[in-house]
């Protein structure tokens, strides 16, 4: 990462920090909603580019990992576990096992039959959530938001945030080191040169793995706090269109980057919100019709946006070497 | 409105120009703000556009003024997701500060947002989810549903084919929460015997599978529970398998005015449940079908009803108690249920949740060609839904 | 169970995967040959079915309607891949995953705009509405009878073209190695956007055959579109044969999955339980099997592609 990017990630995480003082000042709390929205987002997007931009594995099922994260404090908050020192471990060990039988599974194809493989997991457990009556089914449940007694409370907006922010902060700060470690070289040499690596005698294969397993756990500490922000848990999230929209983000903030995805989320989320009123302004009604404009935004991204936002801001080439 | 809109904006930039944003929520204050949220994007929108125009029409036949007040209506479209869903009603309470949050037509939508309204002070009116936790256990004195719960339909179908002595029935519905209720909802009126009970995929296509596996049960009659595209599936595949002229076809939420289009023939003859027919001869439900017909060309769908009736309900209600400021005169006034309403009768249960009657509904084409649902009389009359004992809300 | 009924049953599998193929086909096609993954390809399944019941209402004829409709997808296939797909070809599946997901959206939008958000009506004339007794006391629908007719003939038809014609020769020879075909002289840019637009119109093809039995509206080929991702998948990219094959066995399984599956549980577990696992494990059956035999071979059963 060169120093143009630290000082981007930095610039961007003293924003978020800035934002509910902010809100405060404009008397807009709900701005704070949006953002705290899209920095869980932005977790699970910079998961997902550990995979997919660092270590070149396309995984269509990354929604499922939130699933898993917020399933699992909805499901402990449906038997009275309100616990947040055991709801946030549990649910990101239950990604992180999950992820690991998946990833065990997917790692041995590559390419599209990578794709796919991870889109058919994801599939399974959207049915399976689908058909789990006793947890409300496709209508989801409510769940209450996580007790940390003594330390915070989550029901306090500004703490609640601030809980996400650290997160997030600390997700960052993790990656940055990680892709900087001997085990991050790997996964991006095995990106370009798989066969090298092995005929080096790296067992690039566990390496992906563990890459994978990390991952997942990340997601499903994005979709605990996500299960927190709705107060609520549904199979939607798991929907292979969320796994899409995830993907979106990385892609649209540049991937291969730590700060991209999390540009790419608020950019995407904040489209999402916003284009609708926007076409409103020019033709009335015109908003329900927003996905005509999405959808060429999104090709042209992929036909000339290279390197996504963060390319405005940094300087190509630092990208997908770090 | 627009007007409105234009002197509160003006007035607001004034406001802020000159610091004073306490006065402009002062003058906020003496305007009702409603936020009507439904699915406008996406193949959703099927059904949420028609009740968003009839909530325009609603308006438009009270000169836009609820209760007599300056109005201001905040639309929301939440693209049929959980998160989108909670994301609008944040914005409405906090940032729009709306007195009420109403619309909402999918379940699962409606428990992603009901804490978050009720707890804010703010009242929730469904104009068409109705699940049973929330009539139930987790009634609240803030959340009023001005539509249906889930289950008065098939609960109504049970009862009309106990009574008709239709034995050997074979039940089928989409395997999610909805489909379940469904189905334990016909269950819990009908008292003949079931050949079968099957659950399909959500979203399922084709049925050829599960209308052999039918054929071969030999029932008498057939009752399903298949809302939307599903619904047009099956009774379309039905209908060419040659079953309809053999074994009668009775559902729920399946054949209506949004369905009915693509069904044409295939539906007719087959019956349905609801609790609203755009026949119903009363003088609000003449005029509003006509209208709705006049000014948007079809025929309004029962979400495009119950949009019109949540209209009806907030300008009598805020009428009746005299302005919104007091919240307890106001829910007061919103728990006589006593709205010019398209269903001719209308009474709230304890729970809040409608006491109605529920019709018998026959496809039919008309002689113009046209195909509508004419009402074949009242199956069960003043009904109330299942869970409202379950709920411990005296008044 | 009764045995004719599972034979008839048997007869839907066949049915379905016959449909399946149709949509399979095109896609497995241009995967192998241009190796471009097309999330869009659903919205091609769902514009045939448009396209096939306006002109049906036009014309006031199936037959001449149905024929008619198979050139406009040709038509719009070839516009896709021109406008849109082209750039596409070089870059890696990420980026074609994202624009083609990027067309769905617009797709979508376009018809729900063009045609409106409530599903079309279309029916069947009176000639195809007939049923046939082919299994004693099960009279079958004659329009699926023909759904499987055309599908075993579209595969026969492909199979002659892949294995004996000198664009089949090109399509082989591309799938396993595009570069030789540059090689060879041949217009690539003409024979992709050939073959792409072939692809369309088989999808074409499924729509408008399932226009008359299913629901007609905005987003009808999505769910379509991931079952023949996982046919292809398990048949092998690039593999007409693979494809095929691996599209009988998903319509087979998934059908048979769906009536024997809570059938089966009950015999094991509470009626209440077999109720509530049985649908459930029914529509992950599909996508165990995938995991299953990508487990097992990671290229799926009949692997084009060798390098």
């Amino acid at each position: 990462m060169n120093q143009r990017q630290i000082w981007l990630t930095l610039a961007t995480l003293a924003l978020f920090a800035a934002v509910p003082p902010l809100t405060v000042v404009f008397d807009q709390p709900f701005y704070m909603d949006v953002v705290a929205r899209i920095m869980i987002l932005a977790i699970a997007a910079v998961s997902l580019d550990l995979i997919l931009g660092y270590g070149g594995m396309v995984s269509f099922g990354h929604a499922a990992y939130m699933g898993v994260g917020a399933y699992a404090v909805g499901i402990l908050s449906y038997y009275g576990i309100d616990n947040g020192f055991l709801q946030i471990p549990l649910a990101m060990g239950a990604s992180a096992l999950i992820g690991l039988i998946f990833g065990a599974m997917s790692l041995r194809t590559s390419g599209v039959y990578f794709i796919m493989i991870t889109l058919a997991f994801a599939q399974m457990l959207y049915f399976l959530a689908v058909s789990l009556e006793e947890f409300g089914g496709d209508d989801g449940m409510s769940a209450m938001r996580s007790e940390f007694a003594g330390l915070l409370d989550l029901n306090d907006p500004l703490q609640f945030y601030y809980l996400i922010f650290v997160c997030l902060a600390l997700i960052l700060l993790f990656l940055h080191r990680l892709v900087l470690s001997r085990f991050g070289m790997v996964i991006r040499a095995s990106r370009g040169n798989e066969r090298r690596m092995q005929a080096l005698g790296f067992p690039t294969y566990r390496y992906k793995l563990a890459a994978f397993t990390i991952a997942a756990t990340l997601c499903g500490l994005s979709g605990a706090l996500f299960a927190n922000l709705n107060e609520f848990v549904s199979p939607d999230a798991m929907q292979w269109t969320h796994s899409g929209e995830i993907m979106i983000m990385v892609i649209m903030g540049g991937m291969g980057t730590l700060i991209g995805p999390v540009l790419g989320a608020a950019a995407f989320l904040l489209l999402e919100e916003n284009l609708p009123e926007w076409m409103e302004l020019i033709m009335t009604n015109a908003g329900e019709h927003w996905a005509i404009v999405m959808g060429p935004i999104l090709i042209a991204i992929v036909l000339f946006g290279r390197g996504g936002i963060h390319a405005l801001f940094a300087r190509r080439g630092g990208g997908s070497h770090g | 409105m627009s007007k409105h809109k234009l002197a509160q904006t003006i007035g607001l930039a004034a406001g802020l120009a000159a610091g004073l944003t306490f006065a402009a929520t002062a003058s906020m204050a003496e305007t009702v703000k409603v936020g009507f949220i439904t699915t406008l994007s996406g193949p959703a929108g099927i059904i949420g556009k028609p009740m968003k125009n009839a909530f325009e029409l609603g308006l438009d036949h009270i000169g836009g003024r609820l209760g007599g007040m300056d109005t201001e209506i905040i639309y929301g479209d939440d693209k049929r997701k959980p998160d989108v869903a909670k994301q609008l009603v944040n914005k409405m309470i906090k940032r729009d500060r709306v007195h009420f949050v109403s619309g909402i037509i999918w379940s699962n939508l409606l428990m992603a947002v009901h804490g978050t309204v009720t707890r804010s002070n703010t009242f929730l009116i469904s104009s068409n989810a109705g699940p049973s936790p929330v009539a139930g256990k987790k009634c609240s004195k803030d959340f009023f549903n001005v539509a249906f719960q889930n289950d008065m339909m098939p609960e109504g179908m049970g009862k009309y084919m106990t009574e008709k002595k239709i034995d050997n029935v074979y039940i089928m519905a989409p395997n999610y929460q909805a489909g379940k209720d469904m189905l334990k909802g016909f269950k819990r009126m009908f008292n003949g015997k079931i050949v079968g009970e099957v659950y399909t995929k959500l979203g399922q296509k084709d049925y050829q599978a599960e209308i052999s596996a039918l054929r071969a049960a030999k029932p008498t009659a057939v009752f399903i529970f298949l809302p939307g595209g599903m619904g047009i599936n099956f009774v379309k595949q039905y209908a060419q398998a040659g079953l309809s002229s053999q074994i009668p076809l009775y559902s729920a939420y399946t054949v209506d005015a949004i369905s009915l289009p693509a069904l044409k023939d295939a539906a007719v003859g087959t019956f349905g449940v609801q609790h609203w027919s755009p026949d119903l001869g009363n003088s609000v439900n003449r005029r509003f079908v006509a209208d709705y017909r006049k000014k948007y060309g079809k025929t309004p769908p029962f979400y495009a009803a119950q949009a019109y009736d949540t209209v009806m309900f907030l300008d009598t209600a805020i009428r009746n108690a005299g302005g919104i400021s007091d919240r307890a005169k106001l829910r007061a006034a919103m728990r006589a249920g006593d709205f010019p309403t398209t269903r001719g009768t209308f009474k709230f249960n304890n729970n809040h949740f409608p006491v109605q009657n529920i019709y018998l509904r026959e496809a039919v084409k008309e002689a113009d060609g046209s195909y509508v649902t004419k009402t074949r009389g009242v199956i069960l009359s003043a009904h109330g839904d299942a869970y409202a004992k379950s709920c411990g809300m005296k008044w | 169970m009764d045995p004719l009924l599972l034979l008839e049953q048997a007869f839907n599998g066949l049915q379905f995967g016959v449909m399946l193929f149709l949509i399979a086909a095109g896609l497995t096609l241009v995967f192998g040959i241009m190796d471009l993954v097309n999330l869009a390809h659903g919205a091609l399944v769902m514009i045939g079915a448009y396209l096939a019941t306006t002109l049906v209402a036009w014309t006031d004829s199936f037959i001449l309607g149905m024929i008619l409709a198979l050139p406009a997808t040709f038509a719009v296939g070839a516009l896709v891949e021109i406008v849109a797909l082209r750039t596409l070809y070089r870059r890696d599946h990420l980026d074609q995953v994202l624009a083609t997901f990027g067309l769905i959206l617009f797709f979508n939008e376009v018809v729900r705009i063009i045609w409106g958000p409530i599903s079309l009506y279309s029916g069947l004339p009176d000639y195809l509405s007939g049923h046939v007794e082919i299994i004693p006391g099960a009279p079958y629908p004659v329009f699926r009878l023909l759904i499987i007719a055309v599908g075993l003939a579209v595969a026969a038809v492909i199979y002659f073209i892949v294995a004996h014609t000198r664009l089949g020769m090109l399509i082989r020879a591309g799938a396993s190695n595009n570069e030789m075909v540059g090689a060879l002289g041949v217009n690539i840019k003409t024979l992709f956007t050939f073959v792409f637009a072939l692809g369309a119109v088989f999808a074409g093809l499924a729509g408008m055959m399932l226009g008359p039995l299913t629901s007609v509206e905005p987003g009808m080929g999505e769910p379509l579109l991931i079952l023949a991702f996982v046919v292809i998948i398990i048949g092998g990219i690039g593999s007409i044969r693979g494809a095929f094959i691996a599209a009988i066995i998903v319509g087979m399984s998934d059908t048979m999955g769906r009536v024997l599956l809570p059938v089966l549980l009950r015999a094991f577990v509470s009626d209440a339980a077999a109720d509530t696992a049985g649908p459930a494990l029914a529509s992950m059956l599909i996508y165990i099997l995938m995991a299953a035999i990508l487990v097992v071979r990671p290229r799926g059963l009949f692997p084009a592609r060798t390098g």
